[in-house]
């Protein structure tokens, strides 16, 4: 614990001059990630994407913060919810937006969709649909590092409502066993589907679920990306310091449907609201980057740069051709 | 009298190892569980317990003894000695078998004995016809209760649900977590007691994190059980592809689980299909996997407004009759079949459609009787062709009517790929009624 709390000692000294770039830097990718998604679901309505399509509205702060505590060579793995997850790791968006929209631009040629890309190059080891499956795939990531003995650590993702399956208590019960940097992240957005985190869980502080196994947690408040990132930096330091893995539980929201086809009668309109009006991750960091002197022109200056991006990504996975017949049968197997 | 013990197995595996060590001495007493001797294998060494009391009378085999076999004499006790216990007392208790109970595995159902006319019919969606036979059985017998994810509150994920925890309540109408292993084994477990649960699967692709429960527990423990213990469960949801959800969300598992001995499992097209086997289903005390569609769910047909209707377990039907192929097929492959059989007819091909409804039992006459009638078979499957449905219906054919075949069986079925996601490779992976055209041109 103490190289831990001298990370955030460390991190308190560094204020404020460099939280103001790196805020700033948060602040761009949360938007960039929000304006992607918003451009998705308009891709959606438009009958350009098929399928399911989840969105990351309302949740940017959380892989943001976190990947700003990550360093380089640091694997990500995520559920399907993961078009946010893979824009914090510098994939590109015209590579993620033309595999939503299915054309050979994408990241995987077309052939995953929304739910399943990958970028071996960004250590993004995806998009897996199947809940609870990427948690023993995360924890696998951890065991590569421990085993080649780097100090790298896994940040493995996902939803509360995927916190309940098994394969998640079993990874907890390996990771702690073997000592695996591995930093278990639960999204808690309140609702798994239609489901509410209450009636799906009689666990009520999620970020206790792994003290069985001696596994340290922290609640961390997803609407604040500082937060999220000194959280970050606390629990990567523990794994890096080899005494194991970490449990976060980031407190977020989503505030679309759970997919694009979502009734979404399971809760109210006040309650999204609410969480809109007063709890914004985005809002938050621009008023803290406000109260650090940063003027309208920069705030229009990043607007405009993100909108170029989204724009530019929207016209690419419109215009990138479909796959090639010829790829339906390939990449099943390598050449033995 | 002298007890002789012999040289035990310690694992599955073992036919013989050497005597490493004896911990006892001739004259020693002896109780059960003391540890009298160690015995080393290739894989370990292990600690044998005395199984009985006495006096160690004779050691037969001497400490450091290689390749003893497994049940070879290796000491005597005796036991004349003082003990308070009682001395004939059985060396090897007969186990106590419990009688089995009556719980037969019917194989002739009363109920649904022969598809028989059920008069008057409306048309319903597949949806309606599930929901239908789902509120039509929980009524009927208070034992039968539905758990899974999103089945209560949100009222399905899919809509099967409509209206059942209103009309059943939170303690029939269950709400999981995410937790496939842990609820299906929950319900295989409350089955095995004798409840009747019908487990929901949002998708059968999510089934893979309960596949252990239902072919280990349910398929198997009455066998297991020596005819004791039946397991009266229901596994449903949409299998199969839906549209543009990629390789996780979208795949057939009918051959997966009509591999199985100790389930059954049904595959309905129509709003009939659906309706009256999903109650043969709930009534049947074994396993049944029942695999729905995502795409038929929204589709009309006419189905029989008897309240008692219900279809037998085990038969297929003829959906159209015709005399210059059959094109057997199930699921939402059927109205494929059939879109394939009215372009055939336009070109002069007569048709016949068998819709499979059961892949475990299959109807293996229907199948037979009508392949001796067109002397032609053509498959039709949205799975894989590796050891697929197709590949069973051919196989039986050959068996049966191999005489009668003018022409060799022909497969249609997806493309042997994992689904791909882009709109132009999903289409060329998924059957369609040309596809069939063009195989039944092939043999006619
Ligand atoms: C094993 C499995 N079961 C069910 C589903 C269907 N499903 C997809 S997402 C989801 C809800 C997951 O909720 P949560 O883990 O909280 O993640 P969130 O969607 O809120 O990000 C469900 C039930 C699935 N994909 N995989
Ligand atoms: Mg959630």
């Amino acid at each position: 614990m103490a190289q831990a709390a001298e990370t955030r000692k460390r991190g308190k000294t560094k204020q404020p001059a460099i939280d103001r770039d790196q805020l700033l830097q948060a602040y761009r990718m949360m938007l960039l990630i929000r304006r992607f998604e918003e451009k998705a679901g308009q891709l959606y309505g438009m009958g350009l994407i098929g399928g399911f399509c989840h969105l990351y509205i309302g949740q940017e702060a959380v892989v943001v913060g976190l990947q700003a505590a990550s360093q380089p060579g640091d694997q990500i793995i995520t559920s399907y919810r993961d078009h946010g997850h893979m824009l914090a790791t510098g994939m590109d968006a015209r590579g993620v937006m033309a595999e939503l929209t299915g054309r050979a631009g994408g990241y995987s040629r077309g052939k995953g969709g929304s739910m399943h890309m990958f970028s071996k190059e960004k250590n993004f080891f995806g998009g897996h649909g199947i809940v609870g499956a990427q948690v023993s795939l995360g924890n696998g990531l951890a065991f590569s590092n421990w085993y080649r003995g780097n100090d790298h650590v896994s940040l493995t993702f996902f939803g509360e409502g995927a916190s309940n399956q098994g394969q998640v208590y079993e990874s907890f019960n390996l990771a702690a066993l073997l000592k695996l940097p591995t930093v278990f992240v639960i999204e808690n957005n309140r609702y798994g589907m239609g489901t509410s985190v209450e009636r799906a869980s009689a666990s009520h502080d999620l970020s206790k679920n792994g003290s069985p196994w001696g596994i340290p947690g922290l609640q961390v408040d997803g609407m604040d990306v500082l937060a999220v990132r000194e959280a970050g930096e606390q629990a990567m330091a523990w794994c890096r310091a080899a005494k194991g893995p970490f449990l976060l539980e980031v407190q977020t929201y989503r505030y679309r449907g759970h997919s694009m086809s979502d009734p979404a009668r399971y809760r109210t309109r006040e309650e999204v609201q609410a969480m809109r009006s007063q709890h914004d991750c985005i809002d938050n960091a621009r008023h803290r980057l406000e109260t650090m002197g940063v003027e309208d022109a920069a705030f229009k200056a990043i607007d405009d740069e993100v909108k170029a991006i989204i724009q530019d990504a929207a016209d690419f996975a419109q215009t990138s051709p479909q796959p090639d017949e010829s790829e339906l049968f390939t990449d099943i197997l390598l050449e033995g | 009298m002298a007890t002789q013990i012999l040289m035990p197995a310690l694992s599955p595996t073992m036919t013989e190892g050497k005597l490493a060590r004896w911990l006892k001495n001739v004259g020693d007493d002896v109780r059960a569980g003391d540890v009298i001797a160690e015995i080393e294998t290739d894989k370990a060494t292990m600690e044998v317990e005395a199984v009985d009391e006495g006096k160690l009378a004779r050691i037969l085999v001497e400490e450091g003894t290689e390749g003893v076999a497994v049940n070879t004499p290796i000491a005597e006790l005796s036991n004349g000695a003082d003990t308070s216990a009682p001395a004939a007392r059985p060396a090897h208790p007969v186990a106590a078998v419990p009688a089995p109970v009556a719980q037969p595995v019917s194989i002739a159902q009363p109920m649904t004995a022969e598809d028989k006319d059920w008069g008057p019919t409306a048309p319903i969606t597949v949806r309606e016809a599930l929901r239908d036979a789902l509120a039509a059985e929980l009524r009927r017998d208070p034992d039968v209760f539905l758990l899974g994810e999103e089945v209560a509150q949100y009222q399905g994920a899919y809509k099967i649900s409509q209206g059942l925890l209103e009309e059943f309540g939170p303690k029939r109408i269950i709400d999981t977590p995410i937790t496939e292993h842990g609820f299906a084994g929950m319900a295989v477990g409350a089955a095995l007691n004798g409840l009747k649960p019908i487990v929901e699967f949002m998708t059968f692709n999510f089934s893979m994190q309960a596949m252990d429960q239902i072919i280990n527990s349910a398929a198997k423990t009455l066998y297991m059980s020596g005819g004791q213990m039946g397991c009266p469960i229901v596994f449903r949801g949409p299998n199969g592809a839906a549209s543009r959800v990629g390789a996780q969300h979208s795949q057939c598992f009918a051959s997966w689980f009509a591999h199985i001995p100790g389930l059954k499992v049904l595959a309905p097209w129509s709003s009939a299909d659906a309706k009256g086997l999903l109650r043969a289903a709930i009534r049947d005390p074994n396993p049944v996997v029942f695999l729905e569609n995502e795409i038929l769910y929204g589709q009309s047909f006419d189905c029989p407004t008897d309240e008692d209707f219900i279809l037998p377990i085990g038969k297929a039907k003829i959906e159209r009759t015709g005399t210059h192929v059959t094109i057997v097929a199930f699921s939402v492959m059927v109205g494929v079949a059939m879109q394939a059989a009215a372009l055939l007819a336009e070109q002069g091909i007569e048709a016949e459609v068998v819709n499979l409804r059961s892949l475990r039992p299959l109807d293996t006459d229907t199948v037979v009787a009508s392949v001796k009638k067109t002397n032609r078979l053509v498959t039709v499957e949205e799975g894989w062709p590796y050891a697929g449905i197709g590949a069973e219906v051919a196989m039986r054919v050959i068996e049966h009517a191999f005489d009668w075949l003018d022409a060799p069986p022909v497969r249609v079925n997806g493309a042997d790929v994992p689904l791909p996601y882009a709109a132009n490779l999903e289409k060329l992976a998924l059957p369609q009624s040309a596809w069939v055209v063009d195989a039944v041109k092939k043999i006619v």
